[in-house]
Parts: structure tokens; sequence; C-alpha cells
């Protein structure tokens, strides 16, 4: 089979689902990932990390291992410039935070397990750990601070004396009378939610090859995922460097990010470093059992939450306390998981009244940082069961009493009335009702109350269990793109979003097809390179086909004007007369009538070319539903999931294949966080998940079949091409509706996850 | 994760793996199918001097029916046992125990022997071979001898082997076509180590009263717990509900399962009742089966 008999040419554009640009390399084994990147003279590097969660340590000998075989160099903190300067917020920036800022490697105090402490370089990563084994650190541990309650209780522990807290950031929205509408309701709810740590855990580990080129002073970094110019920035600005230009980063394959993968950690500061300081191409890849230590963990929250209910159902007040563990350190993300939870937690729903309040803390774990549905994962779980409890208690149909509470569809654009980042939260567009109503019909809803109804076998119990949710979309508010014509009729699409292998090229290639007129297969695009692209923002949040999307839809448009202006002149008609075709230009009912692409191009040079930057400050909204029905065996604490349906409206579909795709991985990720996935710690702050044996992901024997119905309701006011991206909804509420259905199987009320098998049969037996 | 320095050495016959576990024994370790001794190299948790790769021992492999006595060598593969006619018709248990190990990626390289000189008390092997009331062959330049399941496995991953010893082959002694068996077991995921698991042997006679019985429990202590008191209690007894239920809180009686961050002692003796329960039901329905 070639490339050609696979691929017609045809125009494929927006809402069609050809086959992804990605992945004819990945298919035939020919992806290069980081790790398959190799350099001439490439030397390894090896992380030293602290086996202790909190202890002091003196300056240590590195003799033996430099003098061991293989070694190129040992460095240390000492050896850093300024003993490394820390790694700055990228987000929700905050000046209090800075005071718990890492540095590249510790210096006399490690504070979670896993933390750098040395870099061994040397010309095998074996030698390199066999090198590290001699290294003698003592280490002199210090008391530890592991739960968040105990991270803010009197006399805690303090992770960072010179900050005077564990308390790294604390913020409070309200809008409302919240004293009324606890005074006037017929019901309130008061419960405590625990989330469980897990993380994003991509496939494919971090990873870096560095290489120095002392005569043109650059650096050249390869592995590069997520935010390349975000992070050259910072590099640069690590570096000392005045000139970020001396720095190019380059996006290989990329194996899955989920949020965590392509910030920015102190590795990415190190390898570089180590290129320079050696001289050598160093390679880095992460393994299994540093990415479980050492890489961003995200989700661990508790939350002290009360809903104030009228007896006919409608919703008064909603008040949450919450407390964020982020872990030894703020990394790059800031409050941004946190901030997520308080400004998204009042979801679809109407509430006259409500206050949200967060305190993130410091504690001995690995720091944290955001993982796909940040911060709403948590707070989906918090209000759902919140909703449900009322349900139950008001004797009110679950279905029902959301029905009821849903924002109107003439309330949108809709001010929630709290703030993200400095920008108000105003939900952009939506029909909740409408989405809710086509969901209960798509998915037979009847049926599923039917199947609940009948006994199970074995003593298995039935529930069923839904959850509402908002996302959220955007921004980084700038995304640039520059569309290239040329005469052959090839068009290469540079864009500042990069891939974590979720079909960039293929969806900007859709969109150019439609915005241009020529057909995909002409469509090549360039991402990930910051020598060759000027400027991005890069890909998370779910921000890529509105702000990169619209960037190049409207770049595309530009060159689509110039080549029809072109044309008009040639043949005298006007541009509204005219038709763009991959052969040229012609007169629309007059196919005779027409200019070659050559020949208009070559009048233009040869090659045109059109950049566009797209700014919007303000976040979309897309908004789904997702439905449970679980079996629970009440003896092993198993939950079986019988069916899980996903409804989401993200404005407008680019590609359904890859909407359905992101909407069933991101719903396994969920299934990891309901049921399985947990960063558990012993007393010392060992961690006790530190291989896939103990942290449990799941496999395709844990991850049932989805439904799932993709509508297009509510196109997004804010960009033209009326995306909100949907990266994320699949995961969003899986925890939520997951612990309904147990709930409901059980007749007990969830207030914690992940739901192990222990933990159910202690629900089960209660 | 990479392992620290080894030698290695890969003997082609049972000969030569035998003289250099004489010469080596107490700083090597046999590598069979490495599915569980190269995660532990590399985590760096072994470190074998020396490592003596015996994958190239043909004469290791093999699936043979001595009359109604299965005889199986330690480095054939749990793909081939699980795949294998005879086994599944001399020892269904067995056929179904091999079906809960790992995934079929694991099962493809995993090995019998490798299985049991390992003896991980949450493995499937160990406790099917004592349902079965097995017996392993051990070889040495010492000559050899043939141990009961018990003898054989003394502790948490620890084995009567001795430094020069090499498991050679299992054996599993006929059954009365008549029994019913069953092997059931409870993982987190599909493929992890179960939290725990029961593996049932059981003859019913002409009046439906249990003739013979042997249950076997995994996860339930440091190396594979035959429930004695349980098949006693069900000895001569009618299999019904509420004899099968007496028999499982009997066969949980006094074990201490190990608490983990996947299940607390308590919980594991509550889900090995369960096991128990289940295993016994399902075997007591293909015993009614099979006496058709």
């Amino acid at each position: 089979v070639t490339r050609a008999v696979l691929a017609a040419e045809t125009l494929q554009g927006i809402g069609a689902s050809p086959l992804r640009k990605e992945d004819w390399p990945l298919v035939r084994g020919e992806g290069t990932f980081v790790a398959d990147f190799k350099r001439p003279g490439m030397v390894h590097a090896f992380v030293v990390r602290s086996p202790f969660a909190h202890a002091r340590f003196a300056p240590f000998d590195c003799k033996a291992t430099l003098d061991a075989p293989g070694v190129i160099d040992v460095i240390t903190a000492s050896d850093l410039p300024d003993r490394g300067r820390p790694i700055p917020t990228r987000q929700f920036k905050d000046e209090g935070s800075n005071r718990f800022l890492q540095r590249p490697l510790a210096d006399g105090v490690v504070r979670y397990s896993g933390e750098p402490v040395a870099v061994v370089i040397a010309d095998s990563r074996y030698r390199a750990e066999d090198a590290a084994e001699l290294l003698r650190v003592e280490y002199e541990p210090l008391d530890v601070v592991l739960d968040p309650d105990d991270a803010v209780a009197r006399g805690a522990p303090l992770l960072h004396p010179h900050a005077g807290t564990n308390v790294a950031g604390h913020l409070v929205v309200e809008m409302g009378d919240l004293d009324d509408a606890f005074a006037r309701a017929d019901l309130v709810i008061k419960e405590e939610f625990r989330i469980q740590r897990h993380a994003a855990v991509p496939l494919e580990t971090r990873g870096l090859l560095a290489e120095y080129d002392p005569k043109a002073e650059s650096l050249t970094l390869w592995g590069a995922a997520k935010i390349p110019h975000v992070n050259r920035a910072i590099l640069a600005r690590l570096l000392g460097w005045a000139d970020e230009n001396r720095v190019r980063l380059i996006e290989l394959h990329v194996g899955g990010g989920f949020g965590a993968r392509g910030e920015f950690y102190p590795e990415d500061y190190l390898i570089p470093f180590a290129a320079i300081r050696t001289g050598m191409p160093v390679a880095w890849v992460e393994d299994r059992e540093e990415n479980l230590r050492a890489t961003n963990q995200s989700r661990e929250q508790v939350h002290r939450a009360e809903m104030a209910v009228k007896a006919d159902g409608t919703f008064l007040g909603l008040r949450d306390s919450l407390i964020n563990n982020t872990g030894a350190y703020v990394r790059t993300h800031g409050m941004t998981v946190p901030a997520l939870s308080v400004s998204m937690l009042p979801g679809p729903y109407r509430w006259p009244a409500y206050r949200g309040e967060f305190r993130s803390v410091v504690s001995n774990k690995t720091p944290g940082g955001t993982y796909r549905s940040p911060g709403r994962f948590e707070i989906n779980f918090v209000r759902e069961r919140l909703v449900d409890m009322a349900a139950h208690r008001l004797g009110i149909d679950p279905v029902e009493i959301r029905r009821r509470n849903l924002i109107d569809r003439e309330s949108f654009p809709h001010d929630v009335g709290t703030l993200y980042d400095g920008h108000p939260v105003i939900y952009d567009s939506g029909d909740y009702a409408l989405l809710l109503e086509k969901a209960l019909a798509a998915f037979d809803y009847e049926a599923w109350k039917l199947w609940r109804a009948e006994p199970a076998a074995g003593g298995r119990r039935r529930g069923l269990g839904i959850g509402y949710f908002v996302e959220k979309a955007g921004p980084a508010e700038r995304e640039y793109a520059r569309v290239e014509l040329n005469d052959r009729g090839d068009v290469m699409v540079y864009t500042g979003a990069a891939s974590v292998g979720q079909g960039v090229e293929t969806i900007l290639a859709q969109v150019c097809a439609s915005h241009l007129g020529l057909p995909y297969e002409r469509i090549a695009v360039v991402h990930g390179d910051t020598g060759v692209i000027p400027e991005g923002m890069g890909a998370f949040g779910s921000r890529v086909a509105m702000l990169g999307g619209t960037a190049v839809m409207r770049a595309s448009e530009q060159i689509k004007k110039r080549l029809l202006d072109a044309a008009a002149d040639l043949l005298e008609v006007s541009p509204a007369d005219l038709h763009l075709t991959a052969e040229g230009v012609s007169v629309v009912g007059a196919p005779s009538r027409t200019v070659s692409l050559s020949r208009l191009l070559s009048s233009q040079g040869g090659v045109i070319k059109e950049e566009d930057r797209f700014v919007c400050e303000l976040l979309g909204f897309p908004y789904g539903i997702h439905f449970a029905a679980v079996e629970v065996d009440p003896a092993s604490g198993a939950v079986h999931i019988h069916r899980f349906a996903v409804a989401y409206d993200i404005g407008r579909c680019i590609n359904p294949v890859l909407v359905e795709g992101q909407i069933a991985g991101g719903f396994a990720q969920g299934i990891g966080g309901a049921l399985l996935e947990e960063f558990s710690f012993d007393a010392s702050g060992q961690p006790l998940s530190a291989s896939f044996m103990d942290y449990l992901i799941p496999t395709s024997e844990e991850v049932p079949n989805i439904e799932i119905l993709v509508t297009e309701d509510a196109p997004s006011p804010l960009n033209p091409l009326g995306v909100k991206g949907a990266g994320e909804g699949g995961t969003a509420a899986v925890g939520a509706a997951i612990a309904n259905a147990v709930s409901d199987a059980l007749g007990c009320e969830v207030t914690r996850l992940p739901l192990n098998p222990q933990h159910v049969v202690e629900l089960a037996t209660a | 994760m990479k392992p620290a320095q080894f030698e290695y050495d890969d003997p082609h016959t049972l000969d030569e793996t035998l003289d250099l576990l004489a010469r080596h024994g107490d700083d090597c370790k046999v590598l069979a199918g490495g599915q569980s001794l190269v995660p532990l190299m590399n985590f760096r948790l072994a470190r074998p001097a020396r490592l003596v790769d015996i994958n190239g021992v043909e004469s290791l492999s093999h699936v043979t029916r001595e009359r109604a006595r299965l005889v199986i060598g330690a480095m054939t593969r749990h793909a081939e046992v699980e795949h294998s006619k005879d086994v599944a018709q001399a020892s269904p248990l067995l056929t179904e125990a091999i079906g809960w190990v790992g995934h079929s990626q694991i099962r493809n390289r995993g090995t019998i022997g490798g299985s049991v000189a390992h003896a991980d008390p949450a493995a499937e092997l160990p406790a099917a071979l004592a349902a079965l009331d097995a017996t392993l062959q051990v070889r040495s330049r010492r000559g050899s001898r043939t141990l009961g399941w018990k003898e054989f496995f003394v502790s948490e991953f620890t084995t009567a082997l001795a430094p020069d010893e090499l498991v050679t082959a299992i054996e599993v002694p006929g059954q009365d076509p008549s029994t019913g068996t069953a092997f059931v077991e409870y993982a987190r995921r599909h493929g992890d180590f179960a939290l725990g698991g029961a593996a049932v042997t059981l003859r019913l006679g002409r009046d439906g009263k249990c003739e013979n019985v042997t249950i076997a429990l995994l996860s339930a202590g440091p190396a594979p717990v035959r429930a004695e008191a349980a098949e006693r209690h069900l000895q001569g007894a009618k299999i019904d509900e509420s004899s099968i239920r007496a028999a499982s809180a009997e066969a949980v009686k006094g074990l201490r399962p190990t608490a983990d961050l996947h299940g607390s002692t308590e919980y594991r003796v509550g889900l090995l009742q369960t096991m128990t329960e289940r295993a016994l039901t399902t075997a007591a329905a293909r015993a009614r089966s099979n006496a058709r």
C-alpha cells in the first residue's frame, strides 16, 4: 500500500475525518521519539535523586564517582550559577508563591523523595547509574508533612522556613448573599470530600537531548513538548542569555502530555547546562521509576463543601473551602489547579450565591501541576456528589434536580461571577437543557433505568450515575500561524501550537483546506521548532483548535483572497465570481476561464505567505454529561462498568474521529482517577506507588467501550470557527459519574476517591 | 532502572547448567523467562553477580503425559501450558490457573520453573500445584530429588532449592475425570497479582456427598496455603450453599495475609473467603456436570 493509494486528493476540510497526517511514520515504526534520537558523541545523564522526603545534607564528595569507569562529569548545586536559579511560574503567577519555587538541584535540603541532588554524566546510562551508587550523601532526616490538613495545622514543620507558612497560595471568590441563601434553605448538605493524588503518566516519559555549539554559542534541545517557545524563554533566562534565539527547541514525536509533559522541570535546565559544561551532546531519558517520583502529580484536594437547597430542589447557595496539596515546591503552573477549582465549581447550574476558597499547601511529596481537566475532575466530583445527595434527601430524581437548576439558554453569555487568573469566568455559549434531553434520548436512558431495576447475578448491585460539567478551553491568549503557498500548489502551515500526539497537523490542515480551498493532501503542517517558527504558545488547556485553528483559518483566508484578487485582475471579473481549486482559479459557471496556480503564483514571486496572530483573552466553555451504569460486587469491591456514555457540546467539531478519540482516551484516564490510580506514601514520605506494579493505570481490560454524542449546538462566539476545544471533557466527570453510580448501587454516599476494592467493601458493609 | 553489572552464561544442556550452578551457585541466578527477575534487577533490588540463562536448554521444555500423570518441563512457557490439550484433559485446573497469569506477553515468556522457583505467594501456579498435590523434580550435580509442593515452597520468595539445584519439572498426579476444579482470583486489574484467590478440586460420590476436596489459597500467607480444616469440614458432607459457606469461613480462620496499599489484612481475609466460596461453588457445579 502506498501513501497515494490511501489518500485520495479531496478537500477533507472541517467536519471530515481524514487519515491523520501524523500516523504514517507512527504506524510503520518510523516514529522518532526523543529516546530514538541520537547525536554523534552523545553521552548520558543520570539524575541522582533524594531517597528521603525531607532531609538535610552536607556537601558531599564526588571523587569516587568521578573516578568510576566512563564518567565524564558530576554536577551538584555548587556547580550551578547562583547555586541554581529558581524555576519561575509561567501561569497564574503570584508574588507569594515565588517563595516556594524549585531550584534545579537541591542545595542542603531535600523536600521530596525524588528531588534531584546531582547529575552524573557518563558514556552510558548503565555506567552513570553504577557511578551514582558511589556518591555518599549523608542525609539527616527531618519531620515530614504529607497530608494537606497537617500542612496547615498549628506547629506543622515548615518546608520553606523563610516563608513562615506552608500555604503557598490563597484565594477567595465570592458572589451573592450566601448568608441569605443558607438562611432560606430547606435543606443544607454539608460534606467533606477527598480526591487522591494521581497524575498524567504519559506512556512516553520525559526526555531531552541537548547539544551546544561553542562556535555559534548556541544550544539545540531536542525533546521539547507542549510549550517550546515558552520554555525557550525560561531556559535563556536561567542560563543568563539575553538573546533567546541562541536557544533552539525542537519537538520530536511526543507520546502523550496530558498537562505534565513539556513543562519546565529541573532537568530542562540541568541537561542543557551539562551539554554546555561538558561540550558534549547530553541525552537524558526519564525512566518510569523517575517518572512516578519526579514528574508533576495532581488532583490531591480536600474539600469542605456545603450546599443550600429548597424543598423543590432549587439550588440556593454553594460554599466550599478546599486545600490543594501542591507538593514540595510551586512549579510552573503556579496556582492554576486550585484556581480553576474555585472558579469552576459552580458548574452548569444557577447559584444565587457562591463562595469558593482555596489554600494551596506545600508538603513533602512530588511537586504538582496540571493534569487533563485540572481542578475540574476534582470539583465535578464534589459538586455532582452534593447534587445527588440533595436529590436523595429530597426524593427528587437525579436527572430532574439537575434539569431544574441548569443555566437557561437565554442567560448566555453567562457571567459565573468568579475570576480565573484575573479574567472573569463568562460561559460563552450553551444550551444545557438541550444537551441533557438529547443525551437522554440518544443513549436511551429509559433502558438504563430498566436495566438498573433488574436484579443482577452473583449478589452484585446495580447503580446509575450522571455528572454534568462545564469544561474550559483556551486561552493563553494568542497564537501564531503562517501559511505559505508555492507555485506547485503545495501549502505549508507553520503554527505556534505544539503536538502532544493529539492530531494538530491533521486538524490545522483541515482548517486550512476549508478556508483556503486546496485539498488536505497538499497541506503540510510544521510545528514545534523554535528555529523555524518565530513565536507560539503551544498545546495545553484544549487551546489549539480555538487559538491555533483560528490563526490558520485567517491566514488561509488571506492567501485565498490574494489569489482571487490576482486572478480577478487577470480574468477581469469580480473576485466574488471566482472559485479556487487545486488546478487554479476559475470563473464560477465558466470552467474554461481558468488561470493556473503556477501562473498566479509566478505573478506573486513564486510563493505567497500570510501570517496571523489570533488573540482571544476569554476562555471557551464546552459542556457535557457523563452517564455511568455500574455493577458493584460488594464482596470483592469490584466496580464493573456496564455502560458509560459521554455527551459533549464542543461548539464545532473539526474532526469527529479525533474528537471521539480525545473523549475515549480522556475517559480511560478518568477511570484511572475514579477507580485505580493513587500515589500512596508511607509515614516517612516514601512513595509506595513507584512502579507500574503499584501505580495502576487502566489497561484495555479495564476500559469498556463508551457511547459518545458530540453536538455543535453552541458554537463559541469568541472565535470565527466557533470551536471550543475538546481535549478534556472525556476525563472531566468520570469520577463524579462513577461515584454517583456506586452510591446509587450501594445506597451510600461516596465522599472520596478512588473507589478501590477495599473502599467499596467498606462502603458496602457500612 | 538499569541493572548492575553481572557475568552471563548461556548453557545449552542440563549438564552444563548443573556444572555452572555447582561452580557459582551462591553468586548466580538462573534466568528462565525473566518476567520477575529482570524487573528486580532493573530496580537493582536483585544484584546477582552472574546469570545462568537456561533459555537454550531445550530438553527442559516439554509437556508429557505419563499415563494419568502430567510432567511439565521447567522451561515450558506459560502459554504452552495454557494451550496444551494434554494439560486441559489431565489437569483443567492448571489450564484455568495459567490463564490468570499476567498478560499474554508475560505468558509467552514466563516459564513454569521460573514461577515456582520465584515462589511469589501471590502467584497462581504455586497455589494450583498445592491444590493438585503436585511434586517438583529437582536436579544438581549431587543428584536428583523429588519434593512435594509443601516441602518446596518454604516462604515468600523462598524455596527448598539449594544454590546448586535447579527445578527441572513439575509433576501433577492424575485425577479422577469426574473431579470438578475451579480457580478464581480477584486482582485490581486484569493480570495483576491477585489480592486473593482460591484453587479447588472436588470429587463427589454418587450420593452427592464430597469424596475428596482440596482447597488452596493464594495471597493468603508467605506460601500457598492448603485450607485443611475446611477440607475436613467438607469431607463426606453434602455440598450445598450452607456447607460451602461454612467451609469458606473455616478456610480463612487464622489467616493473616499481609496488608499493603491495595488492601488491608481484614479486606484480604474477607476476599479470600469470598474467593473460596466461589471456587467451591464452581467446582461443585463442574463435578456434578462431569458426573453426568
